[in-house]
């Protein structure tokens, strides 16, 4: 079932001038939010992208910005609290 | 690859690791163990290069973490093909969470391979690196620095074999990430254990509180009340920390804290009509918005372990999400105090 997060919120820029068509960001997304056509890059699934930052690391043209963090409400509270805890780490497979 | 000069190999001193892609007793009780955060963050295996089976100078590279999980994942799933793995020192966290905070990073990749010195055990210059390591890794900056070519390898271990029958080329599915029932019913046991403390606590507070009647305090409403509330309480986190998680794509909402109020709704439902007590009533108010706050809360923390959140849209969530939760929980122990001392 396709699980759909807030709509109109991430933090993704594209420059399409930049892009060299290398494909890099299809590889690297893990919710298909690019797809390259006539050797360049397009945006199809805006609201899917979870902000990784995958893309943005490995554009070698640095065609691609964003604000890159992980979408966890523990982290974000124990942050506001002041509490560092060492590493923050809050799902089952960290 | 031997040495231009003397012929001989390169690197002799830096020995693999022997790994095999068979599971012991251990590693399959080790892997339900960390499932119920036991021993979790002490599951590592050592950083640095291994080999399973025989491999040779044309034998494929993989990468991975040292948590021991990731690791031995990759490693049963190469099904006994000869291989190279280069093990990145994430401090004992698995590949994904180590690549969001850098530690499986550029740098850290840069370094095993020059410390192992893997370019002279191998012809080829390609290294499999997991998809999911991709927010630590800059390719370009791999190659540049080591004339590796970075391949990412598809997001699960179980398509490796596939993917490289295929020249290195993953499908739309294999590169996608999916959160099933079964995915987010693995990550159900830890949620239990870091919430079973509050659990606890509320429930002592509320039992507590149910001797109460006016100004007497009687032992025997424990029995009544107490049993009562003390299910309730238990039932409103098993809303968050159980019932949110696993019906997530069926709930309405987009929002995690809006999937758990309703989750705590329906539970609070369920409640009443197990125990029969249908009443409009303070208590019963009380209740509900514990059921909400509790079940919006946890499923709330849930944004961690799913696979789809940012986190520009939890902070947004939240701005409205954690004053409302605070609001129930204060308002709700408010009415359950009030309940006490005048039957409504």
């Amino acid at each position: 079932m396709k699980q759909n997060y807030l709509k109109k919120v991430v933090t993704l820029e594209y420059n399409k001038e930049l892009c060299s068509g290398c494909k890099m960001c299809t590889y690297v997304c893990p919710h298909g939010v690019f797809e390259v056509n006539e050797r360049k890059a397009k945006i199809i699934s805006r609201d899917n992208c979870m902000e990784c930052g995958a893309c943005q690391v490995n554009c070698p043209e640095g065609a691609i910005t964003l604000q890159s963090g992980v979408g966890c409400a523990t982290a974000i509270l124990y942050s506001k609290l002041g509490k560092t805890k060492g590493e923050i780490c809050c799902d089952g497979k960290c | 690859m031997n040495d231009f000069h003397s012929g001989f190999t390169l690197a002799p001193e830096v020995k693999p690791v022997v790994a095999t892609s068979n599971w012991s007793i251990n590693d399959y009780l080790g892997s339900v163990k960390v499932r119920f955060a036991i021993n979790r963050d002490n599951y590592k295996v050592k950083p640095g290069l291994y080999s399973v089976g025989f491999p040779g100078d044309e034998s494929e590279i993989f990468v991975s973490a040292n948590y021991k999980l990731s690791f031995d994942i990759l490693r049963k799933n190469l099904n006994g093909t000869d291989a190279w793995i280069l093990v990145l020192d994430t401090k004992g966290i698995n590949v994904w969470c180590a690549a969001g905070k850098g530690t499986f990073g550029t740098s850290e990749l840069v370094n095993k391979i020059n410390e192992t010195l893997i370019a002279h055990r191998v012809n080829h210059r390609r290294i499999i690196v997991p998809q999911l390591g991709a927010p630590g890794i800059a390719s370009h900056e791999v190659k540049l620095q080591t004339g590796f070519n970075v391949k990412y390898g598809p997001v699960r271990a179980l398509d490796i074999q596939e993917f490289i029958d295929n020249k290195y080329n993953a499908t739309r599915e294999m590169r996608r990430v999916t959160f099933d029932f079964f995915d987010r019913l693995k990550l159900i046991p830890v949620e239990w254990i870091f919430s079973f403390k509050y659990m606890l606590i509320c429930m002592l507070i509320f039992i507590t509180g149910s001797g109460f009647t006016g100004k007497e305090y009687s032992v025997s409403n424990l029995q009544t009340v107490g049993v009562i509330t003390a299910l309730h309480i238990f039932m409103a986190f098993f809303s968050g920390t159980t019932l949110g998680p696993l019906l997530l794509p069926v709930l309405p909402f987009r929002g995690f804290s809006l999937k758990g109020a309703f989750a705590g709704l329906l539970t609070f439902i369920a409640a009443l009509i197990l125990t029969g007590q249908w009443q409009i009533s303070v208590y019963n108010l009380s209740m509900l918005l514990i059921y909400l706050a509790a079940g919006s809360f946890f499923t709330m923390n849930f944004t961690g372990a799913s696979t789809y959140t940012s986190l520009s849209g939890v902070k947004k969530e939240m701005k409205y999400a954690v004053p409302a939760q605070l609001i129930a929980l204060g308002s709700g122990f408010l009415l359950f105090v009030l309940s006490r001392f005048i039957q409504l």
